[in-house]
């Protein structure tokens, strides 16, 4: 019989049973990481809304739920997103997949490389994550290579599964790639996945990263996205949120270089009762620096969108340009969007902008739509899309345009 | 034939339609002239099904089909075509996916074969040449930065492609030159024939000019006064609504 985890006690537990079993218990650091993230997370457990950081998002369903250990294999049969030529690693239950797999490197077998300390080990997810993490890709760009597109792709088999993997991705000078995650789910499970990404970037280099997150309506995917930019290096991201009952996608991104740039982008699409938090943390830490942010989020039924975002300014960050920009349509009376930005800006030299608009769908739009003979359900797809393309088009890549818009159709297509 | 008979109808609780009647024949193309305020923008959103506008009393028909029942889409399907006052602008919704969507929808309802984008493509260049408009305004969002002018001939566009029985412009003539006003009548006068009617709804007379009416009619607080010939909108322009207000009273 499985053994089920509830709760941060029955986390707790696990790690304590397990300890001597993960990767890297004969390193000191990666033990010493992991007995780090057990004090954390014994400390906060999962992170309730009287914390700050988790005012408008409530984990108390995951943290009431019983997860499956991973550890327990099952060689079941799993469902994966089609092959598109990339290089590619597999990922079940958090687990590499060699046999599915054209990329070797993993942080399951060089588990020393989760110890760079890029996450704040602090944070709650990232702490469980350090406790229980098993494998992750480890992908390591040689400077002035160009990397083309890989394929990071997560699935799980029929196991309500808690997985924590421990993303490594490495980027030296010049180097660029683009990185297409797409997370799936077993449909019908309650998983949890839980990655942390850690991910440095050398002077100059570009890692365009794509979420595609398509996860089963029951799973929660709590996601950290920690990157660190030297001078002239460019992260340029956009997750499109479509699946998963609680989807938390938590970026800290550090502008440690002259002339690094962010490019936050996202949108989703929400419908029954889920809820999609982003919380995006940009650190200008050097002169020279830009970030720039667009999330589009559509509401219907009861659900709830939350974007909080953080802009920290340091002195030393002159001549910094930050943008962030947040919109959202409500389908329904009953959806709900929190909307939090804050700016934190301790130079005096820089431009800063925010703006929040939350609106319904335009009328006047949707009447002149269905006057062409266009039906009316025609018709609010036609406006939706158009809404959530202004994100998308800030990327500048077209394959990567392409990628989110092939999924955002199908997604459309099977509503 | 579109046939409304003692139309009433409520915007936001004001009456601004009292007892309208009015046939306009299969065929025929008729005006509706009047000063700002008598309800002629009404008229043509309650005719192509807008929310907002509360009939309280009276019937459209347009071929013997309760048109007021209808959604808006459904008129759509059934030949009903308005040509916008003011056309909004859909940025991020292309041209040309919009154009596409709305001319297979309208042949959905007339249980004809969709286009595939090949056909559509070759079809809709050959309306956009007519009218004179470059084929990169396929690519752009509906009327997204297009001027006054590009937006009418975009709703000119719209209107051949989709061959409507009946095609109701709402003061498509305001803030017009005179080519893009030439362009709009030719576009309406090229569709004349007998399965083809419009109703043109303006305040001068100069797009009568271009578009010669069957029939004119004057509208004052919410009902049709007096019609006429083509006659009739030449002597508005000569003695002003006043006159003819106050004849017709």
């Amino acid at each position: 019989m499985t053994a089920m985890t509830t709760g941060a006690a029955g986390f707790a537990a696990r790690y304590a049973g397990l300890r001597d079993q993960l990767p890297g218990a004969r390193i000191a650091a990666v033990a010493a990481l992991r007995a780090a993230g057990a004090t954390h997370f014994g400390a906060t457990g999962f992170p309730t809304r009287r914390a700050e950081a988790w005012k408008y998002t409530d984990l108390a369903s995951i943290a009431q739920s019983a997860f499956a250990e991973p550890l327990i294999a099952i060689d079941a049969a799993v469902v994966l997103p089609p092959e598109t030529g990339a290089t590619r690693a597999v990922f079940v239950d958090g687990r590499l997949r060699p046999d599915l797999s054209s990329h070797a490197g993993s942080v399951g077998a060089d588990p020393a490389a989760a110890t760079s300390g890029i996450a704040d080990p602090a944070l709650p997810m990232v702490a469980l994550n350090a406790m229980l993490f098993e494998d992750g890709v480890l992908l390591d760009l040689p400077a002035g290579t160009d990397g083309g597109t890989f394929d990071l792709v997560s699935a799980t088999d029929a196991q309500a599964v808690a997985f924590h993997p421990r993303h490594v991705i490495r980027l030296g000078a010049g180097a660029t790639l683009l990185l297409i995650e797409r997370n799936t789910s077993a449909p019908g499970v309650g998983v949890l996945h839980n990655p942390v990404f850690e991910i440095d970037l050398g002077a100059g280099a570009r890692l365009t990263h794509l979420r595609l997150n398509t996860e089963a309506p029951e799973a929660f995917h709590l996601a950290t996205i920690a990157v660190r930019c030297a001078a002239g290096a460019t992260y340029d991201s956009f997750a499109l949120n479509l699946g998963a009952k609680i989807t938390r996608n938590e970026m800290h991104v550090a502008l440690n270089g002259i002339g690094a740039a962010a490019h936050l982008n996202g949108a989703q699409l929400l419908d029954g009762a889920r809820v999609c938090d982003t919380s995006t943390y940009l650190d200008h830490a050097a002169p020279g620096c830009a970030s720039r942010q667009t999330y589009k989020t559509v509401l219907a039924g009861r659900s709830r969108g939350v974007f909080q975002g953080k802009i920290l300014v340091r002195q030393i960050a002159q001549k910094t340009d930050g943008y962030q920009m947040n919109q959202s349509l409500l389908l329904s009376e009953e959806a709900e969007m929190d909307c939090k930005p804050q700016l934190e800006i301790y130079a005096d030299d820089v431009k800063c902008s925010h703006g929040a608009t939350i609106g319904a769908l335009d009328e006047e739009a949707l009447f002149f739509l269905r006057s062409r003979g266009i039906p009316k359900d025609e018709a609010r797809i036609l406006l939706v899309e158009a809404f959530v393309q202004d994100a998308i088009a800030q990327m500048p890549e077209e394959p990567a345009r392409d990628a989110v818009r092939a999924v955002l159709a199908r997604s459309w297509k099977a509503a | 034939m579109l046939r409304i008979e003692n139309l009433h109808v409520d915007v936001e609780g004001k009456r601004i339609l009292h007892g309208l009647s009015m046939t306009v024949p299969s065929g025929e193309v008729h005006a509706i002239m009047g000063p700002n305020g008598s309800g002629k923008s009404t008229l043509s959103y309650v005719l192509a099904g807008r929310g907002g506008y509360d009939v309280i009393e009276g019937t459209a028909t347009f071929d013997g089909q309760d048109l007021l029942a209808m959604e808006p889409e459904e008129r759509a399907a059934a030949g009903v075509f308005l040509a916008f006052q003011s056309p909004v602008e859909l940025p991020g919704v292309g041209n040309a996916t919009f154009l596409r969507t709305a001319l297979n929808a309208i042949r959905r309802g007339r249980g004809e074969s969709e286009y595939d984008a090949m056909q559509f493509l070759k079809i809709v260049r050959g309306k956009m040449a007519a009218l004179g408009m470059k084929d990169e305004m396929l690519k752009r969002g509906v009327n997204e930065g297009f001027s006054g002018g590009e937006k009418k001939r975009n709703e000119m566009l719209q209107m051949a492609l989709l061959a409507p029985k009946i095609a109701i412009l709402d003061e498509t003539d305001s803030g017009l030159d005179i080519d893009a006003l030439k362009l709009v009548a030719d576009t309406v006068t090229a569709m004349r024939g007998p399965a083809f009617s419009a109703l043109v709804i303006t305040h001068y007379q100069r797009l009568l000019d271009h578009i010669v009416p069957d029939r004119v009619h004057v509208l004052s607080a919410g009902r049709i006064i007096t019609s006429g010939g083509p006659d009739l909108a030449l002597k508005l322009e000569a003695e002003g609504y006043a006159g003819v207000v106050k004849a017709a009273a």
